[in-house]
């Protein structure tokens, strides 16, 4: 029986150890990994968590992430507990195995410690890994902070394994940002946490001999669709719900309150500005700073699930204001960034239609400075008097050399 | 908002110095954040670490700060790195040094009417922790000069801190502190 572990009311934790601390509490039968940096601290704490007694469950040390998520799919088709983390380039390897783990409905938790993608090569943050992943029918949490990559991992359990969902569900947060950076984080100590998430609900294991099931069948053009279609049919009508659900019973537990779509000063907002990831704290700090200052009524708005898209609760937050940035950490590579195409397919179906603008920036790990915040305040600002845009519609803000935008 | 600055060598134990400040500060009740520049820094290559510490919730994720306190944990880096970067009129240099503070400035001419202290913390973690980890008695230097927490204070909260860590360890730490702390000028 593992040991439990003392832990402080306040903790100061990076974003890594937040994440394994989680994966310790759930209690997870088996974590295959292989370890890449941003996320290295969370695979290695973990080990460390076992090999000191606090963790029953396998660790299986693999060859790569395609072998991690394999090892995941496996045992979680098996009938177990199933978690991993990875970033960047290991995501990428996984990317084939993540489709697999989603098709088969398997509910496996992976922390994905945003990273950008090479080449060039970069070990520094930004959401092109994340961005990879979201065709994939994986659930999609994104957490600003190390309390929130803690809160989120933990609940990442709960709402994946629930019998009318089962699906597997990525934790992100930012790379270095977040995984690196040591701030307060309040546990829940380690029966709570576990009550929470409650025991592993298993659903057709393959261990269960008297009741042979198979998993991963060939299909074709004869039932492909439908499978295909009825997994998006629950991320699309199930899932919201139950997130609702897990976000209630957690903020009841700790008063900390989560929303599938956080908003923050956008009551009676003019400007917003929607993002993900770090960025969102910053950005909000900035708007209270444009509020006293320039007299702009500016608010944050930033989804805390990426997937599935929330199109409902995005045209709601975006109900009142007049000018709306998008702004995307991933280089688009010859596109619209992919939050300025959602939220524009969503507010085009809306009764109202703000200007909407895209910013590239922080690619690589690039800062993403208060300067940078208060420019694209004062954009917007111009754009919702203009009740046009005023300036390009893509630009990239943070980059050297001249300016860079497009249409 | 309080907002520090460290410049290190990688392994030099400015991250582990700063979540440990942040690991005391927290403690208090305050919000604190301890961060570093990595990139694939290897042993030895020059790095920063940077903390904040404030009475609210810190939203602030930039990593652009105009440091109050710089911290300098290699005595060659007050050459080499760009220690006055960002500087406000305010910001108090605690540097790593066998010189004195007048032999210090005379030989970086950029510290000339800068706020400055000196201690070496190479030479106190030597003696007391027997191998060159200036972290812990930087600690004790920023105590002395920014009357953050009173010396008894501070290494109790740094005993708890490095609770994990054989006694022998601890207590060449706290001698570290204390030496740092009354010989910071």
């Amino acid at each position: 029986m593992a040991e439990k572990m003392e832990l402080n009311e306040v903790e100061v934790w990076d974003g890594n150890m937040a994440a394994s601390q989680a994966m310790r509490q759930a209690q997870i039968d088996v974590v295959a990994a292989y370890p890449i940096t941003p996320s290295t601290p969370v695979v290695q704490n973990y080990g460390s968590f076992l090999a000191n007694g606090y963790v029953d469950g396998e660790f299986v040390m693999v060859e790569s992430e395609h072998a991690a998520m394999s090892g995941c799919v496996g045992a979680a088709a098996a009938g177990g507990r199933v978690a991993t983390a990875t970033s960047s380039q290991g995501f990428a390897l996984m990317a084939e195995v993540l489709y697999q783990a989603s098709g088969m409905r398997l509910p496996i938790v992976l922390v994905v410690v945003n990273r950008a993608l090479a080449a060039p090569l970069n070990v520094n943050g930004d959401h092109s890994d994340m961005y990879l992943g979201r065709d994939s029918g994986w659930i999609q949490l994104d957490g600003f902070n190390p309390q929130e990559a803690y809160d989120l991992t933990l609940m990442a359990f709960k709402i994946g394994e629930d019998p009318e969902i089962r699906l597997p569900v990525m934790s992100h947060q930012d790379g270095f940002i977040t995984s690196h950076t040591a701030e307060n984080v309040r546990p829940l100590n380690d029966d709570e946490a576990y009550e929470f998430i409650g025991e592993y609900p298993m659903v057709n294991p393959m261990l269960d001999l008297s009741k042979p099931v198979t998993y991963g069948v060939q299909t074709e053009e004869d039932w492909h669709f439908e499978h295909k279609a009825r997994q998006h049919h629950d991320l699309m009508t199930k899932v919201f719900g139950k997130v609702e659900e897990v976000f209630d019973a957690f903020e009841k537990k700790t008063g900390r309150k989560y929303n599938i779509v956080e908003k923050y000063m956008m009551d009676d907002a003019d400007v917003a500005i929607i993002a993900l990831g770090s960025t969102v704290e910053t950005t909000i700090m900035v708007a209270e700073k444009m509020r006293k200052e320039q007299g702009i009524k500016a608010g944050v708005v930033a989804p805390r699930l990426f997937r599935p898209w929330p199109h409902e609760k995005i045209v709601e937050a975006l109900s009142g204001v007049k000018a709306v940035a998008c702004l995307d950490r991933s280089s688009p590579n010859g596109a619209f960034g992919a939050l300025y195409n959602e939220v524009i397919g969503s507010v085009y179906q809306s009764d109202n239609h703000p200007v909407v603008t895209n910013y590239i920036y922080g690619l690589g790990g690039r800062d993403f400075t208060v300067e940078q915040a208060e420019e694209i305040y004062k954009e917007l600002a111009a754009n919702a008097e203009a009740g046009k845009p005023t300036t390009p519609l893509q630009q990239f803000v943070g980059l050297r050399g001249p300016k860079l935008s497009f249409y | 908002m309080l907002e520090i600055r460290w410049h290190s060598r990688a392994g030099q134990g400015a991250v582990t110095g700063a979540k440990g400040l942040g690991d005391v500060v927290a403690r208090t009740g305050k919000y604190v954040q301890a961060f570093a520049f990595y990139g694939s820094a290897k042993r030895g290559a020059a790095m920063t670490a940077y903390n904040r510490i404030d009475d609210e919730v810190i939203l602030n994720h930039q990593k652009f700060m105009h440091p109050d306190y710089v911290l300098v944990i290699d005595p060659g880096l007050t050459y080499t790195a760009d220690i006055t970067a960002y500087e406000k009129e305010e910001t108090k240099y605690i540097i790593t040094t066998h010189l004195s503070k007048e032999e210090l400035i005379e030989s970086q001419p950029k510290l000339k009417g800068r706020d400055v202290y000196v201690v070496d913390c190479i030479q106190i973690s030597l003696d007391t922790i027997g191998r060159a980890i200036p972290n812990t008695p930087m600690l004790g230097a920023l105590m002395k000069v920014s009357g953050m927490f009173e010396l008894d204070y501070f290494q109790k909260a740094m005993e708890s801190v490095l609770s994990k860590f054989p006694q022998k360890i601890i207590d060449a730490n706290m001698a570290a502190i204390e030496r740092a702390y009354n010989s910071v000028k």
